[in-house]
């Protein structure tokens, strides 16, 4: 088709569509835990004894379901992280620069991803120990971010 | 290369209008589980893994790489197909095809959708052209309704006729303990559901589900070895012609008459009312109860509610349509056209318990969606 | 070996914005392109797959937008299906559906206008909704930690991962269809705005739009063709886990299994003396060494020095991304075909100024899917 072409016309659009996503019983277990306890629960399955954190409802090796309840203590190690410094208001959980890592907790076979803070990227390295800092009990609404992020283990480093 | 496929192991999960007690991917594996329990294999007995829904109904992109602790396809080939309301289909279809290509023997393939967590129908209107569609002619209502009234018009079809294949399909779903709606209900009972658009009302169109299928493809041999009798896949035909819902001729559905011509002379069937045992229609309203069946070539135009009214596609009936149920009991929408072709198969296995047809040779799968889209899968009793 | 061969390939330019054209009106593009290409007319087609992404095109079922436009509905439809998620699971989807001996010829079609969405919030949609997603991870964030978690295993430098983007920008210059050329420094690239440490805005691929196709058919078919085909001698594609802290990002064993099942396929025992030319994936400067790596080019954790020292250059033992590589262009879902299509006018000496030296024989392309590579397709493709 020939067209005598005057501009390029373009038509904004956004679809913005509510959702509600069940976490599931399994989850539901996690988050209720983290928000009325401060607790971490990983889940073990009996067959290949992998601890899996997030908690699965099965084992995603060995598709078992009768994974068990493994609590995990709230620290350690850093095995990866970024400091993200791109501006992306729309999701990002605060104002860059800010960290992302991947903590692994001791007893667990999988890592963790989340915030890491209180300390200068400079000073970070794959292998430190981490600790997890939480929300207090009253701002807790049982999201993963009641868990408000992993620092050096024993506190605070500048 | 190529060899013939046939399906041996079917899993469901107890399909209900929501399902809050797990999430996605625990979904997922439920379907994954019995599959793999109704075909006595385990995981490391597939060789492939096919997946997928409809993106919009629960924003999750890339379904098939966040699914994998679910569909078990932790370190497997895996691959994702969506083609709307066809998807299951579709997916099956890939199964058929991974498996016949000789790439892979053991094929696990499963549809999903949580409907609950979105506006289905709001999801739905995405579907339609930005700019000159999504405004106004939209979703899948309206599209329904006009083919309904449409075809009302010109074969003095009645809306009675129609409730005819709700109160049908209703009295199947019964049967199966899987179905979201097992209750019956009777033409007066649709008559008097709520008006959506004219002609369809409430009863006249199917629910929306929580659910997930999946279902395992074998290669000839692995079949045979597997399964006491698989349900052979013989022939498969698509037809997704339209971008745009204006496009459509409202009086007939073209890619289903398309399709099962194809389908029909690929396997020799010439009458299909009598050749054919058992078929699942991917039926989203009553009124395609009786318009399609007369595309699919088992009466003239415009004589189905004869078909409906005679019970020729009742259980005890010459052609029993949707021994399940259909979708008019359940609509988990991506694994709504591969519920057709796993129903399909325990009708040829012979596994359908409390729902089987007696001596089922062929039993035809189908599915709908996109604009007025036709999947046909025919599966037999014997490779052929 | 197979018995499929690529018969016909047609591309758009990727640029930032393709701003006089549609989606649909690009997939009609390279549909004719390819169709031209191959000598064929779309009678002649018989099977159809579409690639396309509900998220990138702003629709549910977008596979809708293209049916006309691929040529599906042509003459009461024609057979048809859509993967979604790279061109290169489409083109093994195609082959399946021949091999399968259901159809003779596939047009494969692929499009993606990056320009239309925001490529942050859709890449953040790939993660779980429960424990990921809140913390606002994308893409590039996501990427930055795999980055990280390599370097740190094996001592690869950020200056290792610049020496890509110099790479792969520098031999986009011969490459009309790509986005982003440039004769840069490394110190150019290791100046360049920080994005997320230790990955600079040059050690990201730019957002594109773009459409490919590429048209398969059987071996019958394809000896009664005028053109060179160019054939699918080995294929294959694996995923593995989800959650990030579920995998070793410093390996991607699903790319190893993939590669060890195409290079069998295709009687492939050492890569890097029998590939002649490779186009891999890079969405990521430090992608291009690690998937080097598990393609057993070189040894774990040398990919770095494989490119320091120039066996991955234009004029090197094994050319690496001639056209640029995804680097200069990323059309995403088309960029794993855009790799097909630059591995097969390689083999069929048609590269044009891009076309590395002495004949191509075989060459290796590559696509992936989700989070830091999380699924692979690995094609081997020769004369
Ligand atoms: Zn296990």
């Amino acid at each position: 088709m020939s067209v005598h072409l005057e501009e390029n016309i373009f038509y904004d659009g956004r679809i913005r569509m509510p959702y509600k996503w069940a976490v599931g019983k399994t989850g539901s277990f996690f988050l209720t835990q983290l928000r009325d306890h401060a607790r971490i629960w990983g889940s073990r399955c009996p067959d290949c004894e992998m601890v899996f954190m997030p908690p699965r409802k099965n084992c995603p090796r060995c598709l078992v379901t009768d994974t068990t309840w493994v609590e995990l203590p709230p620290r350690g190690v850093l095995e990866t992280f970024t400091v993200v410094h791109f501006n992306e208001p729309s999701l990002q959980p605060m104002k860059p620069p800010y960290i992302y890592g991947i903590v692994k907790l001791d007893g667990a076979d999988t890592g963790l991803t989340h915030l890491v803070n209180e300390i200068e990227p400079d000073s970070l390295w794959p292998g430190m120990r981490m600790e997890a800092v939480f929300k207090k009990a009253n701002q807790r609404r049982g999201e993963i971010t009641d868990l408000l992020y992993f620092r050096p283990e024993g506190g605070a480093r500048q | 290369m190529s060899q013939r496929v046939g399906i041996i192991g079917f899993g469901q999960t107890y399909h209900r209008s929501r399902r809050d007690d797990v999430n996605g991917v625990e979904l997922i594996n439920e379907a994954v589980r019995a599959a793999l329990e109704d075909a006595e294999l385990t995981i490391d007995d597939i060789d492939a893994v096919v997946i997928g829904n409809m993106d919009h109904f629960e924003a999750v992109n890339y379904v098939d790489t966040w699914s994998v602790d679910g569909s078990g396809a932790w370190m497997k080939p895996l691959i994702k197909l969506t083609t709307g309301g066809t998807t299951g289909s579709t997916l099956g279809i890939a199964g058929y095809h991974h498996t016949a290509s000789e790439l892979f023997d053991v094929v696990l393939v499963i549809g999903w959708e949580k409907n609950s967590e979105s506006d289905t129908t709001g999801a739905i209107i995405t579907c339609s052209d930005p700019i000159f569609d999504r405004f106004s002619f939209s979703g899948a209502l309206p599209g329904l309704a006009v083919e309904a009234s449409t075809y009302m018009k010109r074969y003095g079809i009645t809306e009675e006729d129609a409730a005819l294949v709700t109160v049908r399909d209703r009295e199947h779903g019964a049967n199966n303990p899987y179905a979201q709606l097992q209750k019956p209900v009777t033409v007066e009972e649709v008559m008097q559901s709520p008006m959506l658009s004219w002609p369809v009302k409430l009863l006249d169109i199917c629910p929306r589900s929580d659910g997930a299928a999946a279902v395992i493809f074998a290669g000839e041999q692995k079949a045979k070895k597997l399964s006491p009798r698989p349900a052979w896949v013989l022939s498969t035909a698509v037809r997704h012609s339209h971008s745009y819902f204006g496009d459509i001729n409202y009086e007939e559905i073209h890619t289903m008459q398309e399709a099962v011509k194809e389908l029909y002379k690929n396997v020799g069937i010439k009458e299909p009312l009598k050749e054919l045992d058992v078929v699942e229609l991917y039926q989203p309203y009553s009124f395609a109860g009786l318009k399609w069946i007369e595309a699919m070539g088992l009466c003239k135009p415009g004589e189905s509610p004869r078909l409906l009214r005679d019970k020729v596609t009742h259980m005890d009936g010459e052609l029993p349509f949707n021994p399940s149920g259909g979708v008019i009991c359940t609509n988990c929408i991506g694994a709504t056209g591969l519920l057709r072709i796993g129903e399909a198969a325990l009708q040829v296995m012979g596994r359908a318990p409390g729902r089987q047809v007696p001596d089922v040779n062929l039993a035809l799968s189908t599915g709908f969606g996109g604009a007025y889209w036709t999947d046909l899968m025919l599966l037999g009793s014997r490779p052929w | 070996m197979t018995d499929i061969a690529i018969v016909g390939a047609a591309q758009t330019g990727y640029r930032r914005r393709i701003d006089d054209a549609n989606f649909s009106e690009m997939v009609y593009e390279v549909t004719s392109g390819a169709l031209a290409d191959a000598g064929l007319s779309i009678d002649d087609i018989d099977n159809f797959i579409t690639v396309s992404n509900d998220f990138w095109d702003g629709r549910t079922i977008s596979s809708m937008a293209v049916q006309d436009a691929c040529g599906s509905s042509y003459q009461g439809g024609r057979n048809v299906s859509t993967v979604e998620g790279d061109g290169t699971f489409g083109l093994l989807y195609g082959m399946m559906r021949i091999l399968s001996g259901a159809y003779k010829t596939t047009l494969v079609v692929v499009h993606c206008k990056g320009s239309e969405g925001n490529m942050r919030q859709i890449t953040n949609g790939m993660f779980d909704y429960i424990y990921t997603r809140p913390l606002g991870i994308e893409a590039t964030a996501a990427a930055a930690m795999q980055a990280r978690c390599y370097m740190d295993r094996y001592g690869l430098t950020e200056e290792d991962f610049a020496h890509v983007s110099v790479k792969n920008r520098g031999n986009a210059r011969l490459n009309p269809h790509a986005q982003l050329a440039a004769e840069m420094t490394i110190e150019d690239v290791m100046t360049s705005k920080m994005m997320a440490a230790p990955l600079k805005i040059h050690d990201l691929s730019p957002i594109s739009d773009g459409a490919a196709a590429v048209i398969l058919a059987d071996r019958n078919t394809a000896s009664k063709l005028g053109r060179k085909p160019v054939w699918i001698k080995g294929i294959a594609h694996c995923s593995e886990a989800h959650y990030l802290g579920d995998r070793d990002l410093a390996e991607a064993p699903a790319l190893r299994d993939a590669a060890h099942r195409a290079y069998g396929m295709a009687g492939v025992e050492n890569p890097f003396e029998e590939i002649d030319v490779v186009e891999l994936y890079d969405a990521y400067s430090y992608m291009e060494p690690l998937w080097l790596e598990e393609l057993g080019f070189c040894p774990r954790g040398k990919g770095g020095e494989l490119t320091r020292l120039g066996a991955t250059a234009f004029d090197g033992p094994v050319p690496v991304n001639p056209s640029g590589g995804v680097l200069s262009a990323h059309a995403v879902l088309v960029a794993g075909l855009a790799r097909v299509i630059e591995a097969t006018l390689q083999i069929r000496g048609e590269a044009g100024e891009r076309q590395v030296e002495g004949p191509v024989e075989l060459a290796l392309a590559h696509g992936i899917n989700g989070p830091c590579g999380q699924s692979h397709c690995v094609v081997i493709l020769g004369e």
